[in-house]
């Protein structure tokens, strides 16, 4: 049914019709709405039988959503940032354990300096833990891939996470077609766990395992990611026949076919990126684009087919890997390094710097010209940058950076971005 | 003619064949035909008291529960040498998640259970001191505060043994590990610090608490029994010792916890809902002396220059707990012969 | 597309303003999308938000940097915040005040603009008359109908009925129409004053 809600909003009654048997969750920006609606639906019944628990921190909100699953509960959490890190030991050892968990995570930047604003940095902080991340671009996107994750997570017995940008989407009010009970009923099946504590069939989850064993184990759950680039397509195809729209494709591309250039991103800044490279097109630049949505596993396949006929690639990614480079452009250059494809970076939006259009038409139009540079921070004030390390190599007590900067810069509420 | 009572003094509480008592006065442990939830086989080490523990523990529980059980076990020397990977000795299900979560787990497992209306499956969650009073501690809180119901145990030797006997802080004054060395002026853990666990979850209002040791099994069976009558947030402090840790001989596992009861250190009581309702009463009070000389972790006390300053004040906190815990019984109905021996 | 961007302080309502003109769209079958500039939210700081309207669906997810239509409930950000920013002459603007864009000090900055696109609403005034609360959000939302057309009374009174149910809501949309009636008023006065 056609809503006009807020993205928060669209993904708790998703999750609600995916029956989820207890949610937990630590409230934090930008995600306590999802987590307060949820709580809502369960004490007034209309989500039900579910037991909603109020936990004390991330790490018992995972921890909790691990001890539910492996009793069999379809269990389902939600978090930001500095909680997913306070989480992160439970996070690998959900993935370890092979424990169907679906999360949202509302992407916010990572501290110090504290910013509740939207990038990257906390799925970029575990990529490498063993969930399935799956990026939305839309709210609309944000919805539909709950329930693709939850199908897929018991699927594979692999936790996934839906990564949708914190306040961008999730406090934006957006049309929405939400799913009606039925059809997510025909889509996803009762939760059928490989795995379970049983009184009446013992096993041991959780054992130690050495080096006479943990490398098979590991080289296991890669394969099981794996299988996940063949699953996701064939998904994505049944939840068209279902719900009557795509979602959940590996990747989605723009204006492709002929392109020379070709963007990167994941998330929502690929609708900006779309208008202006719509503008360069007017403008007679050859400009593509391609979505990412699932990020891991990574499509390496989808993404060099994508490329196939560019000459160019242009990361723009929300992650930076400080004392190297761009995060998202790692893992593009080690999926297409043999295609002779350029690559540039353009790092943009970090804790929530906002992404205009005209900057990325001015970046794209250097691009077309062989003008851009191989890493660029988009709109990055130099001469602030300048005067803290002038600061610094005056004297040695030059105060916290941040703070500096922020009195350099003024007033922060005389500034409308 | 007058009747002479005649006591059989091998019968009672220190008994665990009880062949003389009626079935349902005997342990858990007397019956061959008992779970043995941790199975033989496991690579504890030799008089382990956890080990012990936690097969009275998890074995009362499983006949309280019928047999319908669910444990959620934290990192530490339980896990570790009950789960020898591909081995395990645990007859019921188990799962060990992190070090710090149990509790939390615990909670999960039970709200699963609840939410499918399994009712007949009970949940137990089981660490050493340093999963529930360090780094267990902030989810031991929260599950307390919401009542979750589960039973959480916790098998207290003093410190972390599973890494080389480090502090933690359940470990007592003056006690030697490898991060409070009895160097210098030091004489081991510093006095004035640790946590009183069983005191903080009665602080929760929790609907049962209760402390044990392995050296008396028909009171921990008993406390156990009685805490899975109650539904709702529970807790269960037993007192494990650790011959490697405390270096004792692992001969005397149980004859040292009953000196930590016996001379007062270890209180051994029940609470509910926040309130002391009983307690194990001291049968021959004795002097701390005795129950620190036979551990090797605070031989820096005695010897050729011996800290009877240290031995005093830790004599006056037996003091302390004995009275505020009312720790001696009454004029005793019959003088038994003292320091009887194991 | 038709870009809206609504300066207010906290606790005004500026968020639920933007949310509220989505909504309206939404019940008039176009596209909207609502989201606000997010500081820390506490009252009396400066809160933007803003709204796009469309007739096709809106991929862009960038703050509104070049307002069709500013929309201003509090003036006394008017010299504190950058409220003008991106305002292109044929911009409207509509101003929460009983005072002229003259008496403001705007005269000369809105030189210009088109005066009949320039207009100011008593809405504090009218929230506190028919709610009885200084809350001028859905009812510059009436003024803003009137002044741009873009958005019909009815279509708010839809929206602010279903965020705000039952007398709340009537009240609201009673001093919403209101607004919408003076605001009409002022066009006309301004347009037979320029043909006078």
């Amino acid at each position: 049914m056609l809503r006009q809600i807020e993205g928060s909003r669209a993904v708790a009654e998703t999750v609600a019709l995916c029956r989820p048997e207890v949610v937990c969750a630590y409230p934090i920006s930008p995600q306590t709405h999802i987590i307060e609606a949820i709580g809502a639906m369960v004490a007034s019944g209309a989500l039900a039988p579910c037991e909603f628990i109020n936990v004390e921190s991330e790490f018992a909100a995972m921890s909790v959503s691990i001890g539910a699953s492996a009793a069999g509960a379809r269990a389902y959490t939600a978090t930001a940032s500095q909680g997913l890190l306070f989480m992160i030991e439970a996070v690998y050892n959900a993935a370890g354990l092979g424990l169907p968990i679906v999360m949202t995570l509302a992407n916010r930047a990572i501290g110090a300096p504290i910013n509740i604003w939207n990038d990257h940095s906390d799925a970029m902080a575990v990529r490498d833990a063993g969930w399935i991340q799956l990026f939305a671009e839309t709210n609309q996107e944000a919805a539909d891939l709950h329930v693709l994750a939850f199908r897929l997570a018991e699927e594979l017995s692999l936790p996934v996470m839906v990564c949708m940008d914190g306040f961008i989407l999730t406090h934006a009010v957006e049309r929405v077609d939400l799913p009606e009970q039925p059809q997510v009923d025909a889509y996803l099946p009762p939760y059928e766990p490989r795995q379970v504590l049983e009184p009446d069939d013992p096993v041991s989850i959780g054992a130690m395992v050495g080096p006479e064993a943990f490398e098979e184990v590991r080289y296991l759950a890669h394969l099981r990611q794996l299988d996940a680039l063949e699953r996701i397509p064939a998904m994505a195809t049944e939840f068209e026949e279902v719900f009557g729209r795509p979602s959940g494709a590996l990747v989605s591309p723009y204006r492709t076919e002929d392109a020379e250039i070709v963007v990167i991103a994941l998330g929502s800044v690929l609708g900006t990126i779309k208008d202006a490279v719509d503008a360069r097109r007017e403008a007679g630049d050859r400009v593509g684009v391609l979505g990412i949505t699932a990020f891991r596993p990574f499509p390496s396949d989808a993404v060099r087919e994508a490329l196939s006929r560019a000459r160019s690639v242009v990361v723009v990614e929300k992650a930076f890997s400080i004392g190297f480079g761009g995060v998202l452009s790692t893992d593009v250059a080690m999926a297409t390094h043999d295609t002779g494809c350029t690559l540039r970076t353009i790092v943009c939006g970090l804790g929530g710097r906002p992404i205009t259009r005209r900057s990325l038409e001015e970046a794209f139009a250097a691009a077309a010209q062989d003008e851009l540079d191989s890493l660029t921070f988009l709109d990055l004030d130099h001469e602030i940058v300048e005067r803290e390390r002038t600061r610094m190599t005056t004297t040695r007590r030059s105060g916290p950076s941040a703070e500096n900067i922020l009195r350099d810069i003024g007033t922060v509420a005389s500034r409308m971005d | 003619m007058t009747t002479q009572p005649v006591r059989f003094y091998q019968v009672g509480s220190f008994a665990v064949g009880n062949r003389l008592l009626d079935d349902d006065g005997r342990t858990v442990q007397s019956d061959p035909n008992r779970t043995n939830s941790l199975d033989s086989g496991h690579r504890a080490c030799q008089g382990c008291g956890e080990a012990l523990g936690a097969r009275y523990a998890i074995d009362a529980a499983m006949r309280a529960s019928q047999g319908r059980l669910v444990a959620v076990n934290a990192t530490g020397c339980l896990e570790v040498f009950s789960t020898p990977y591909p081995e395990t000795s645990w007859r019921i299900p188990w799962l060990h998640s992190l070090f710090g979560n149990a509790p939390a787990v615990a909670t999960g497992v039970a709200a699963a259970l609840k939410v499918k209306g399994r009712s007949d499956v009970r949940v137990v969650a089981q660490a050493g001191d340093g999963g529930t009073v360090d780094i267990g501690f902030g989810c031991l809180s929260g599950m307390f505060e919401r009542n979750d119901d589960v039973l959480f145990i916790c098998y207290d030797n003093e410190a972390y043994m599973n890494t080389g006997v480090q502090r933690s802080g359940a470990t007592p004054p003056a006690a030697r590990t490898a991060t409070t060395e009895a160097i210098g002026s030091e004489a081991g853990n510093a006095f004035g610090q640790g946590k009183d666990l069983p005191r903080i979850a009665m602080a929760h209002d929790v609907p049962y608490v209760a402390t044990a040791t392995v050296a008396d099994l028909h009171d921990l069976e008993e406390k156990v029994e009685r805490a899975m009558q109650v539904h709702g947030a529970r807790y269960l402090h037993i007192l494990v010792p650790c011959p490697l840790g405390w270096g004792s001989a692992s001969s005397d596992t149980i004859r040292v916890a009953r000196l930590a009861k016996e001379t007062g250190l270890f209180p051994v009581f029940e609470a509910v809902d926040g309130k002391v309702t009983g307690v194990s009463p001291i049968r021959h009070r004795t002097p701390v002396e005795e129950y620190l000389s036979i551990q090797g972790r605070y031989a820096h006390l005695f010897g050729e220059h011996p800290r009877t300053d240290i031995i005093s004040r830790i004599q006056a906190m037996a003091d302390r707990n004995i009275a505020t815990y009312g720790l001696l019984a009454e004029a005793l109905a019959d003088t038994d012969p003292k320091g009887v021996d194991v | 597309m038709f870009q809206v961007r609504i300066h207010g302080r906290g606790g005004q309502g500026v968020v639920a303003a933007a949310e509220i003109l989505s909504m309206a769209a939404f019940a008039e079958g176009r596209h909207a999308q609502a989201f606000p500039s997010f500081g820390s939210e506490r009252m009396g700081a400066p809160v933007v938000s803003f709204c796009r309207i469309d007739d096709r669906p809106i991929r862009t997810h960038e703050p509104v940097m070049e307002p069709d239509a500013l929309v201003v409930q509090d003036v006394t950000l008017i010299h504190q915040v950058e409220l003008f920013a991106g305002l292109s002459t044929d911009a409207y603007v509509l101003v929460n005040t009983s005072r002229s864009f003259d008496e403001l000090g705007l005269g000369e900055f809105f030189g210009g603009f088109h005066p009949d696109r320039l207009l100011t609403c008593p809405a504090t005034e009218l929230a506190l008359e028919y709610l009885g609360r200084p809350l001028p959000n859905a009812v510059l939302l009436g003024g803003f109908a009137a002044l741009t057309g873009q958005i019909t009374l009815d279509a708010i009174g839809t929206a602010v009925r279903e965020r705000f149910p039952g007398a709340v809501g009537e009240r609201n949309m009673a001093a919403a129409d209101a607004a919408y009636r003076f605001v009409t008023l002022e066009e006309e006065e301004m347009v037979h004053a320029s043909t006078d």
